[in-house]
């Protein structure tokens, strides 16, 4: 080996909890009753008959610094971002730990919901202002927090669009809406939950689908067009404000997934190139954590024409004070209870405050410089190609790259390097979304937070792995060695009969297999 | 497994592929060599790599015992050897030995012809998988490359439900071809593994899920046909999901006319589609995306002649096919009906149904030179 | 643009690792690198945000400043729920809550997260024991968002398109179903129909759902306990009724209470959702809110999830292994072909369910159901007992009660607004969902409130009805 560092993961065999524990073990216990409570009902005699629970759930007993150290040591068997994390189209960030702390001080993480506004001013201010920066990051006239991921954010934009034509009378009419193979195919699923038809437009020479493919897609039945760009390719479409103005021309609504912000922030502005709504991750280009898939939040964010059909409620400003508007006749109604997952709110704002505009526009500048480095020094390793090869543009934040050379000469492929990679303490590297256009894809993303040293160390594990494919791919193959658990099996996992979503379930299932394995055993 | 060892003779000296005695002797005389060997063996020893204690029923000597016993593997020989030139029924006799000896997947290298040859006697009766070694492999039975050939084998028969579905084994007329002309048959629907990423074009294959969308789409299809209009209907898997539709099972390989929910004619010529399209007014047509390749028209469907295509009228065409074998086009989609006017014409932008309430916008493009180069 | 210190976030915002990487690319300039951008796309100006503030000491002191202007439920009394309640958060779920280690990890593998996934699925497994179900997908969005997607599986599975939803329902969720349930100009709408309820119990009228089942109904939603507080007892003869007419019966429970009352399954129950913010996280002024969808391990139901599912599978060495389980119906496998859409979600909820319902086991969620109950009603009794206020249904309820207040001539505004001022947040105003009930508004007593509270309430609530 290189000169790579030493790493291995925290092997606990850490037993499910359900086995864990004994009978009788307490890990809370609740205050006795007060004297006047004491005499009061037995608990039996106010549960209404026939609904008390007659048996015991089966759940473990254990005491409390049991159940501490067990999701310790899960913890520990959790790579994440304790390596390096290069996960494409994810925007891995620095989360830092002044806005968490923030977040679950008292006067955010103990507020309820429905409170008195008067109670809420603190929180409403932070909520308005960084809804201001959006608006100005973005050019967009008013943002909402409700969606709880990019996914729902797009489908806000779905019911927003809705609720838009059915004020003009034209929703039973318009029924299409346009998007691309290469947007995030949240957009699509929204499109099609939100009752619409979708039309996917592929993609052409360049990278991404032509102008003649959309003229061709539009007509008067078309609601809107709902695309990333750049996409995660690293492409960026030059065509499209003529994009824009098509769909506008038919009457349609232009929505900017801006999943891949971080190559152009500080450099477009989607309400300038026409856009009427776009979409930020806060819980990715904006710096709240991901905890392995949310709580997280889609900003969403739309022009004065769309903003009336935006859903309930909307936070505003009224002289000093700061007020939730409810009363939106025009609204296309609830998108998730409340107004959103607001400790995210909060560590986006902390972010954006702590970057301010030159550190937003230079962490854009980095994401791309570092991303045009790594591509450089990645197609020098041998097994490596990217897509689109002839459009010789430097591309934004991401690159897709290909495999398909290393799978063709030495039987490798990208799960088994992704399997490799993790035995260096290099998390798992983001593929592609489905369908893959790229054969064997990978997609790293580098981002402004890690150091040149890290992206280095990151390639030249790539490199290290290249050639164990070249000269012992068993290795490759076999992969990880040196993580929590050995590589999964997973026939299982697609197998009803085998299946287990739960520990009830594996028990049942389990206890099914056995009597058949030991008449084979002792056959 | 068998091997057609002079597969992909013609390709290097620019002859339409290797089928005839003749064309082999002319390529060897040209100075060809038969680059079957050495993909077999790649994906011999991909084959090892995973399952290396496999036992390989083979063709003797060239016909691939050779190759399996220098991979390592123990090897069954189960057809005699021939002293000279291989010949397609060498290929035949060999599948119907390894067909009758119980195999569990049959790995094979060679072309178009080759894979024909195989289908012809073991039909849908053992998964295969296509080596590309020929010249031609319009079939959806080959891998991507010879390693994947190999991988697949073992992956298939490692694998807990041995998945396959269906894959167009098709034949391009080579006599024709050479004479300039393009002219490929669909020649029948082969059992090949179901992996994720090792068969050619990959996402040509149809998964289980897309299949279910294929088929809400044919009901929509069905559900929204002009009763008083004659639909031409076919070839292939993806439109028989509308003959079904319909009530109807369809040829599968042929043109099938449909009229008012009743079966006009099944797998017809062309000669019979005209005489059907003289006797009504309006009519249409309804087609799939055959192999790989992206071809609409003049591939696999002859029957729908120019003059055919024409009196439909191009506004009266609906496509259907699966959204992963659209992304999965190099290129989009293309017509080569032989009448250069008639391709410029049908060249655009059209829509492909993909599934339930979902489509794609594909560039069509008028037949690509490559076919004929 | 240039800056004269490196900003602590970012390791390469010096210039030599900026120049270095230039030239090692061979680009004149970072600003070269955004060519493939047409210049009259860019922005002309630098952004015009608030001042920088990078320095962490002004960055605390300005949330701080900010998030003071707030008023806890801990700096306060509160009795506020309708959906999102102060339960006592044990100290061992923010410290597990807070690990870096998941905190900011994404998505990796069943390798390299694998406890994380582990926590994932005893999360699943840990749910399933409390609601008796066998399958269990990983959490969505919120309770309003379990709801929607279980009728649009119901929908699916059964191919009809109205669900009989009952009246006593929280305006947060029933909006949200309505959203999920599509405009009627849609042509996959699914009817919403609202079943009342008894106005002398709370619970479902029965005559009203018997006339509006029909073999045209998909689902039937209920909740145990129904957002009015009561527990359902007629879950049993709701579930057969619907089954009868060939209609999926989904219920949606507050897991807290299930440590004492039956799990849902056990009156009829074929799909179960409900909330997981009750188990150990926060109320983050409604940002601690998820949901979840559970069902028996069946096909039918199973092929219907549009979350993710991680299933415990072993490992090429026998290890236990977690992996996601019918992926590719997913959103992310199958584009608009998938099982309505899923995407990043609560997952971290997830883990903080896990370790509650850990640190609970069988005692502790008898103990809490208990607990919950007996406040609950003690302080119904107080309330009932002040002259002008009036419990409107004075048994059969868990930890939610309705109070209501027009034999004050006061309204529940006036009312929260006094108590406001001295210091107590007041049961959610329920007039204006619910103008039946008159002037009444929602209490909600946990184990956090103690009879001393229960007394304080009273006393106030006399003070101010005055």
């Amino acid at each position: 080996m290189t000169g790579l560092r030493r790493y291995h993961a925290a092997v606990w065999d850490e037993p499910v909890i359900m086995e864990m524990g004994a009978p009788g073990r307490r890990g809370i216990l609740f205050p006795p009753f007060e004297p006047g409570l004491a005499g009061a009902s037995e608990a039996g005699d106010l549960i209404p008959a026939g609904m008390a629970r007659e048996d015991r759930p089966a759940l473990p007993e254990l005491s409390e610094p049991e159940v501490l150290r067990h999701f310790l040591h899960l913890s520990q068997e959790t790579l994440g971002m304790a390596g390096i994390s290069l996960f494409g189209t994810c925007t891995m960030k620095y989360n830092a730990p002044v806005s968490e702390q923030a977040a679950w001080r008292p006067q955010l993480a103990a507020i309820h919901p429905e409170q008195d506004e008067e109670t809420l001013q603190g929180l409403l201010e932070i909520l308005h202002e960084f809804d201001l920066i959006l608006r100005e990051v973005s050019g967009m006239d008013q943002f909402v927090f409700q969606a709880g991921g990019g996914a729902h954010a797009a489908y806000t934009h779905c019911a927003v669009t809705r609720a838009y034509f059915a004020a003009k009378g034209e929703l039973e009419r318009r029924d299409e809406i346009i998007t691309t193979i290469q947007t995030h195919p949240c957009n699509a699923a929204t499109a099609a939950a939100a009752g619409f038809k979708v039309i996917t437009l592929m993609l052409e020479e360049d990278g991404y689908p032509s102008v003649e493919a959309l003229k061709a897609a539009v007509s008067e039945r078309t609601a809107a067009l709902m695309i990333n760009n750049p996409d995660d390719m690293g492409i960026y479409n030059p065509h499209i404000k003529q994009w824009v103005e098509i769909v506008h021309e038919a009457g349609g609504l232009c929505f900017y997934d801006h999943a891949n912000f971080n190559g152009v922030m500080g450099k477009i502005r989607a309400r300038e190139l026409g856009f009427d709504a776009c979409m930020y991750m806060l819980h990715k280009t904006f710096g709240a954590p991901k905890g392995g898939g949310g709580p997280a939040v889609g900003a969403y964010g739309c022009s004065d024409e769309l903003a009336p059909f935006l859903p309930r409620p909307v936070v505003v400003k009224a002289g000093d004070r700061y007020r939730l508007d409810q009363d939106r006749p025009q609204s296309c109604g609830k998108i998730r209870e409340y107004f959103g997952n607001v400790p995210q709110v909060v560590k986006a704002y902390a972010w954006a405050r702590a970057m301010g505009a030159e550190g937003i526009d230079e962490a854009s500048d980095i994401s791309v410089l570092a991303n045009n480095y790594m591509e450089k020094r990645l197609l020098a390793i041998r097994g490596i190609t990217k897509s689109h090869p002839d459009n010789d543009v430097w591309r934004t934040e991401m690159t897709r790259y290909s495999f398909e050379t290393l799978k063709e000469e030495t039987g490798v492929g990208v799960l088994d390097v992704q399997n490799r990679m993790i035995d260096f303490g290099i998390d798992a590297f983001w593929l592609s979304h489905e369908p893959w256009i790229v054969p064997e894809p990978f997609t790293p993303e580098a981002g402004e937070m890690y150091g040149k040293e890290d992206l280095d160390t990151w390639i030249d594990v790539l490199a290290e792995i290249s050639r164990e494919a070249y000269t012992d791919p068993h290795t490759v193959k076999t992969a990880p060695h040196n993580q929590a658990i050995h590589q999964l099996k997973g026939d299982a996992l697609e197998d009803p009969a085998r299946w287990a979503m739960t520990w009830r379930a594996y028990r049942r299932k389990r206890a099914a297999a056995a009597p058949a394995a030991a008449t084979i055993s002792a056959g | 497994m068998i091997v057609n060892p002079v597969a992909g003779l013609g390709g290097a000296v620019a002859l339409k592929g290797s089928d005839g005695a003749a064309t082999i002797a002319e390529a060897l005389r040209r100075g060809a060599r038969p680059r079957a060997a050495l993909h077999t063996t790649r994906a011999l020893d991909a084959l090892a790599r995973r399952r290396g204690d496999a036992q390989i029923l083979a063709g003797a000597g060239a016909l691939g015992a050779d190759l399996a016993a220098g991979a390592g593997f123990a090897v069954r020989t189960v057809a005699p050897a021939t002293p000279v030139e291989t010949t397609a029924d060498d290929t035949r006799r060999t599948a119907a030995a390894i067909l009758a000896e119980g195999a569990d997947v049959l790995l094979f290298a060679g072309g178009d012809g080759t894979a024909r040859d195989i289908f012809d006697v073991v039909g849908a009766a053992l998964p295969m998988i296509g080596i590309p070694a020929g010249v031609k492999m319009h079939s959806a039975v080959f891998a991507r490359t010879p390693d994947a050939a190999g991988e697949a084998a073992a992956r298939f028969v490692d694998s807990v439900e041995r998945s396959t579905h269906e894959a167009e084994v098709m034949d391009i007329d080579e006599a024709a071809l050479r004479e300039g002309r393009v002219g490929a048959e669909l020649h029948g629907y082969a059992a090949t593994p179901r992996l994720a990423g090792v068969i050619q074009s990959p996402k040509s294959a149809p998964r289980r899920f897309d299949e279910a969308a294929l088929d809400a789409a044919a009901r929509d299809i069905a559900r929204d046909l002009d009763p008083a209009r004659l639909y031409l209907i076919g070839p292939g898997t993806t439109t028989r999901r509308v003959m079904r539709a319909l009530g109807h099972e369809g040829s599968l390989l042929g043109i099938d006319a449909v009229a008012g929910g009743r079966v006009l004619g099944l797998d017809l010529t062309a000669h019979e589609i005209e005489a059907h399209l003289a006797a009504t007014e309006r009519a249409g047509l309804i087609l799939g995306v055959i192999g790989g390749q992206g071809c609409l028209l003049g591939r696999g469907n002859q029957q729908l002649t120019a003059a055919i295509v024409r009196r439909v009228g191009l506004a009266n065409l609906t496509i259907l096919a699966a959204l992963e074998k659209i992304a999965a086009l190099e290129a989009g989609l293309f017509v080569d009906t032989g009448d250069r006017e008639l391709d410029d014409a049908f060249a655009g932008y059209r829509t492909v149904h993909t599934g339930p309430r979902m489509s794609s916008i594909v560039r069509i493009d008028a037949a690509r030179t490559a076919t004929a180069a | 643009m240039t800056r004269g210190t490196a900003h602590p976030w970012m390791a390469n915002s010096t210039p030599e690792t900026k120049t270095a990487m230039l030239e090692a690319i061979g680009a004149p300039s970072i600003e070269a690198l955004f060519h493939q951008i047409p210049a009259d796309h860019r922005l002309s100006r630098p952004l015009n945000l608030p001042p920088t503030l990078s320095a962490e000491v002004a960055l605390k002191r300005h949330l701080v400043d900010l998030l003071k202007k707030n008023a806890s439920a801990e700096d306060n009394l509160s009795f506020l729920g309708a959906g999102t309640y102060q339960h006592h958060v044990p100290a061992v779920c923010e410290e597990v809550a807070r690990r870096a280690e998941w905190l900011m990890s994404v998505f990796g593998s069943p390798m390299s997260d694998h406890g994380r996934n582990q926590a994932w699925f005893e999360f699943c497994s840990l749910l399933g024991e409390l609601i008796k179900t066998d399958c269990v997908g990983l959490p969505v969005y919120s309770w309003g968002a379990a709801i929607g997607h279980a009728i649009r599986m119901a929908s699916r599975i059964n191919g009809r398109r109205e669900a009989l939803v009952v009246k006593a329902m929280s305006p947060e969720r029933l909006g949200v179903v309505k959203t999920n349930c599509e405009p009627p100009q849609m042509a996959s709408h699914i009817a919403v129909t609202e079943v009342g309820y008894d106005p002398a119990t709370g619970r479902l009228d029965m005559d009203d759902y018997r006339a509006k089942l029909s073999d045209a109904v998909a689902a039937v939603y209920f909740e145990v306990p129904s957002f009015l507080g009561v527990i359902e007892t007629e879950g049993a003869e709701i579930a057969r009724l619907a089954h009868e007419a060939g209609a999926e019966v989904i219920v949606g429970v507050d897991p807290s209470s299930l440590g004492i009352l039956k799990a849902p399954p056990d009156y009829g129950a074929d799909i179960v959702v409900g909330t997981l913010q009750p188990l150990g996280v926060p109320m983050n002024a409604g940002g601690g809110v998820g949901g979840f969808i559970a069902t028996r391990d069946e096909e039918r139901y199973a092929r219907e999830y549009p979350t993710l599912m991680i299933s415990i599978t072993e490992t090429i060495a026998g290890e236990y292994g977690f992996g996601l389980s019918l992926f590719h119906q997913t959103s992310y496998g199958m584009r608009d072909e998938g099982k309505d859409w899923t995407g990043n979600s609560v997952y971290m909820w997830a883990v903080v369910a896990a370790a509650y319902m850990g640190l609970l086991g069988p005692d502790g969620f008898r103990d809490l159901g208990h607990a919950i109950i007996t406040r609950a009603h003690a302080a119904a009794r107080r309330l009932d007992a002040i002259e002008g206020v009036r419990v409107v249904f004075p048994s059969g309820f868990f930890k939610e009660f309705v109070v209501n207040f027009d034999a004050t001539g006061k309204t529940v505004a006036e009312i929260n607004g006094a108590l406001r001022a001295r210091g107590i947040f007041g049961g959610k105003d329920l007039s204006a969902a619910f103008p039946e009930l008159g002037e009444s508004a929602l209490y909600a007593v946990t184990e956090i409130h103690t009879e001393g509270d229960i007394a304080r309430l009273a006393a106030v609530l006399e003070e101010v009805i005055r």
